[in-house]
């Protein structure tokens, strides 16, 4: 059943595919035979770290995935949540990091393309993109071409295929310096009667290929190039990278998104990312608990002689896999040949549970489909605490001089790397097309409208390597906080979470601790929340030559908001307005953005949130929204409530204005201006509401003070007697916008 | 009245266009797809935005091909309204039917934000209820939006007053600063001699409702309806 020309199949072959010994001897104990030379390419990309899962499935299981809202959770190609009035949102983030630090402009470009198709191929049409990117130092080789790349990659498929990107967040630490993460979220909506799944059902449905043509392309992108950490040699890497062809994709979508709106027409249906045809034939088969005969001569092919391992295993870009039913397969063509697509019938289902691969009359693969989607390896890998995770934690703060001009020192903040203004990233997103975006990207959360409604959905994502670095679970908890947050600032319920795992090697105790440490935090804090994470995806092995990345547990978040002329924005609006502050002033210096951009220092651990305070703060912010009461809310984050309070002054889209604000002082002053703390909220209220706003604050028991008010052309923080910090509004801003760009450019 | 609006494969803001006319205006609205080679009882034509064909040869260069636009011209050429946004300003521009030709952003980067235009006629159907001068705020969304076009036509146009728009700063000055993409005489928008067909690189597709935060598109769009109005008055 081999062909003539396979090599023979020994350990030694399972091994340069990706596998270890004992995989490989389940393998051959699986089939009770040697598997073929395709056979063993199949079950090596089906059980690499990748597409398996194999060394975190045994803690994903801990998350939670309930919600009265769930329509479906975690194992299809993206979660579902309802939003009422029959619609439902679907969405999903994927990482697509070690492809876009090779080759960065395809690689991010095709992670944006991929998430796109597991949306659709819910039947859904994705109206909104997130991306989520972290990089290394500016200042570190190739980063400032890697930072292009990659905005460019975005922008150019996200612009061309029409859907807007409408947030994200970008961070840059020297972690990142030999692997940047590329993390990309979508969110699309449907009919919830309308949602298709990515199935194999009914003995003789035709099983369609559509799309774009299989090439060389993307070959081990999943196996080796996600599956493994980076060395010298990973330029060499460069052809597992896919091209995208967004062009294409806007062509599959629409013709997809008409073939599933008919009835009767798709019995399932599944993109081809990761593994290409070998994913989607077998994970299809293994949730309809049917099989497949696939006859891969009429797979439409871009070059002549290509062998069977490398059919199976291309990941050629914009390519789906549907089951239609018999009668309708002609109406499949004329559809996809109505946008000049190609759809070809490259086999059947067939009962019985195996996936049969037949190339020029012979046979080449037949395996079980269930055992080798579902039966891939699970290990519970070692994890232990690193030594080196006390001394980290170590902050003596007594040897930190405070700042002799506190307002140099916003300033310098300001237009630090990580404060200062994304207005030059996201100025290249098409952020507006399909006319849906309320709030536009450069608040707390992008907010979406739903046409036909009055609903809007916000969406954020969040994650501080640092806090994540210094203390794990709280770090990923603290990420869950801040997503929340910046919900409530929005004015929007949490609904659901996806969430994109990015650590290093599996392999090592101490990523393996912080990975379960991680999944710890989010789950606990999701459920305060009650935003279970319905999808997500991991990514390991983001390590190169033995260094990894800082722990990264991306948290992207979906908010509901029942009335869209209740969105929020941070920025305050107008003079006179009372500035509050909910919650307590006081912020730690431990892990603090200030710590790291003044002193150098990255120590100590972060503040640990109380959950059920912090919820009550969002509570808090949008009742107070409901009644009418505030007009702005601002997350108090990264560089602490001067930083948050500058923002509030200079971020909005029409220009600066200046606050008059005044602190006690219980301690340093550098921590009361810098130090970062959760559950924070900045709000502004007209003046005529502030004495109500007060009112309904206490009775709900919510901390919070009156800070000052806006108005002026400076920011002005006065502690006790002492003006500590007065900048001219319309300077900062200056300083803040060209920051960034400035530094790039150079 | 009805809005007919061609879709090109790679057209990205046929339904922004839908939800203005039909939901927003109230009128009706329907898709003519780009093989279709006729389309009847069609008062406004408009040429959405997006990236036609991919875009991948120059902008528009492939959809004057496609065999839509022969009927396109000829409903032009019969006084129709056609309004081109953006990709569509671009057809609009290759397949002759507006002068010009829209290349690179000076800073050879795409951009998505709001501009300020500058209204510079109110006699086309497509400005009648904007007064000369008047300020807009209107969202840009391209890579490929520099208006050039030789010396002398420019000249021309200039002669013939075919710039309807212009951009900005918030007074209603025109500067280099407040020029986005490098525009010769920071041309926003052309017609043609008649008046009876516009192109646009800004979208007022994307700002014709409050809850978006701006309704100055609408403007637009009130004129083309009152054009209409005032059209089929004088015809009964």
């Amino acid at each position: 059943m081999a062909t003539m020309r396979d090599p023979e199949v020994t350990r030694e072959l399972a091994r340069q595919e990706g596998m270890t010994g004992e995989e490989y001897d389940r393998a051959c104990a699986l089939l009770g035979r040697t598997p073929t030379f395709t056979e063993l390419a199949i079950i090596a990309v089906m059980w690499s770290e990748h597409c398996s899962y194999k060394s975190s499935r045994i803690h994903l299981k801990k998350l939670p995935t309930e919600s009265p809202r769930l329509i479906q959770g975690p194992g299809e190609n993206a979660g579902i949540v309802d939003v009422g009035d029959g619609i439902a949102a679907v969405f999903k983030m994927e990482s697509h990091n070690h492809p876009s630090f090779v080759e960065p402009y395809q690689g991010a470009a095709t992670g944006v393309g991929g998430i796109l198709r597991d949306i659709f191929t819910m039947g859904a049409r994705p109206i909104a993109s997130l991306d989520s990117l972290r990089f290394g130092a500016i200042d570190a080789p190739r980063m400032r071409y890697l930072v292009g790349g990659v905005v460019a990659g975005i922008a150019g498929y996200g612009n061309c295929i029409g859907i807007p990107t409408v947030g994200g967040d970008v961070v840059f630490h020297p972690s990142y310096n030999d692997n940047i993460l590329v993390n990309v979220f979508s969110l699309g909506i449907a009919r919830a009667e309308k949602i298709h799944k990515g199935i194999a059902a009914g003995a003789g449905n035709p099983v369609i290929y559509v799309g774009s043509r299989t090439g060389r392309d993307g070959i081990h992108g999943a196996s080796l190039l996600a599956s493994a950490e980076f060395d010298a040699e990973s330029e060499a890497k460069r052809p597992t990278v896919q091209v995208g062809d967004p062009f294409t994709e806007k062509l599959l979508l629409e013709a997809c998104l008409e073939a599933m709106k008919e009835r009767g027409v798709v019995v399932g249906i599944q993109d081809m990312g990761a593994a290409g045809l070998t994913c989607s034939t077998l994970e299809m088969a293994a949730r309809g608990g049917a099989g497949m005969d696939i006859d891969i001569d009429k797979v439409p092919l871009r070059e002549a002689g290509m062998t069977p391992y490398e059919i199976m295993l291309s990941e050629s870009q914009e390519r789906m896999l549907l089951v239609a039913t018999p009668e309708s397969e002609a109406r499949v063509r004329a559809l996809f040949e109505k946008w000049d697509l190609e759809a070809a019938v490259i086999g059947r289902v067939t009962d019985g549970g195996r996936v049969r691969i037949a190339w020029k009359g012979t046979t080449v693969a037949d395996l079980p489909a269930a055992a080798v989607a579902d039966d891939a390896p699970r290990y519970d890998r070692p994890h232990a605490r690193p030594a080196w995770q006390d001394e980290v934690q170590r902050l003596q703060l007594e040897r930190v001089a405070e700042p002799s001009d506190p307002g140099a020192a916003l300033l310098r903040l300001m237009t630090s790397p990580n404060l200062a203004s994304r207005e030059s990233i996201y100025q290249v997103y098409d952020h507006m097309v399909r006319t849906n975006t309320v709030v536009r990207p450069g608040s707390d959360a992008a907010v979406i409208r739903l046409k036909g409604g009055t609903k809007a959905l916000a969406l954020t994502s969040d994650c501080n390597p640092r806090y994540c670095y210094l203390d794990p679970e709280e770090g990923a908890r603290l990420a869950v906080a801040e997503a929340a947050r910046n919900l409530a600032c929005a004015g929007a319920v949490p609904i659901g979470t996806t969430d994109c795992l990015n650590f290093g090697n599996p392999e090592r105790p101490e990523i393996m601790w912080q990975f379960v440490r991680s999944i710890d935090g989010i789950a606990d804090a999701c459920r305060a929340f009650e935003a279970p994470v319905v999808g997500g995806n991991v990514s390991f092995y983001n390590e190169t030559e033995g260094r990894p990345i800082h722990p990264t547990p991306m948290i992207a978040m979906v908010g509901l908001l029942e009335d869209v002329r209740a969105a929020l924005t941070q920025w305050f609006r107008s003079e006179g307005d009372a500035v509050l502050l909910l919650g307590e002033p006081g912020g730690s210096l431990a892990a603090s953005e200030y710590l790291a951009v003044v002193h150098g220092l990255e120590a100590g651990r972060p503040a640990p949130v109380n959950l059920r305070g912090e919820r009550a703060i969002h509570d808090a912010v949008r009742a107070a929204r409901d009644a009418r009461l505030i007009v702005s809310a601002h997350d108090c984050s990264e560089g602490g409530l001067a930083a948050a309070l500058a923002e509030c002054c200079i971020s909005a889209p029409g220009g600066a204005v200046g606050a008059r604000i005044a602190l006690d002082s219980p301690g340093r002053l550098d921590a009361l201006l810098f130090g970062e703390a959760p559950s924070r909220v900045v709000v502004s209220a007209a003046a005529g509401n502030r004495a109500r706003l007060e009112t309904m604050l206490h009775a709900m028991d919510v901390p919070h003070r009156v800070l000052g008010e806006v108005g002026g052309s400076s920011l002005k923080i006065t502690v006790g007697k002492t003006v500590a910090v007065d900048l001219d509004a319309a300077e900062l801003r200056a300083a803040w916008k060209t920051a960034l760009p400035q530094v790039l450019r150079k | 009245m009805k809005f007919g609006i061609v879709v090109f494969p790679g057209s990205n803001c046929e339904h922004d266009i839908y939800h203005v006319a039909k939901h927003l205006l109230g009128h009706e609205a329907s898709f003519i797809w780009h093989k279709d080679t006729a389309f009847a009882g069609v008062d406004c034509l408009v040429l959405p935005g997006g990236f036609a064909h991919g875009d991948y040869l120059r902008c528009g260069a492939m959809a004057r091909f496609s065999p839509i636009m022969g009927a396109v011209k000829q409903f032009a050429e019969r006084g129709g309204m056609v309004f081109g946004i953006c990709n569509g300003f671009q057809v609009l521009t290759e397949a002759g039917l507006l002068p010009g030709a829209l290349v690179r952003n000076a800073g050879l980067q795409y951009i998505c934000r709001d501009v300020r235009l500058r209204a510079e006629r109110q006699d086309t159907p497509f400005t009648c209820r904007i007064r000369p001068g008047t300020v807009l705020t209107i969202p840009i969304g391209h890579g490929e939006g520099c208006y050039f076009a030789p010396d002398h036509v420019i000249q021309e146009l200039e002669k013939r007053r075919q710039v309807v728009f212009r951009y900005c700063d918030p007074k209603g000055e025109v500067t280099a600063d407040a020029n986005p993409n490098g525009s010769l005489h920071a041309i926003a928008g052309v017609c043609n001699e008649k008046g009876n067909v516009l192109g646009m690189m800004p979208h007022p597709d994307r700002c014709a409702e409050e809850v978006l935060g701006n309704a100055d598109g609408r403007r637009m769009f009130d004129s083309i309806v009152h054009a209409w109005t005032q059209a089929r008055r004088n015809r009964i």
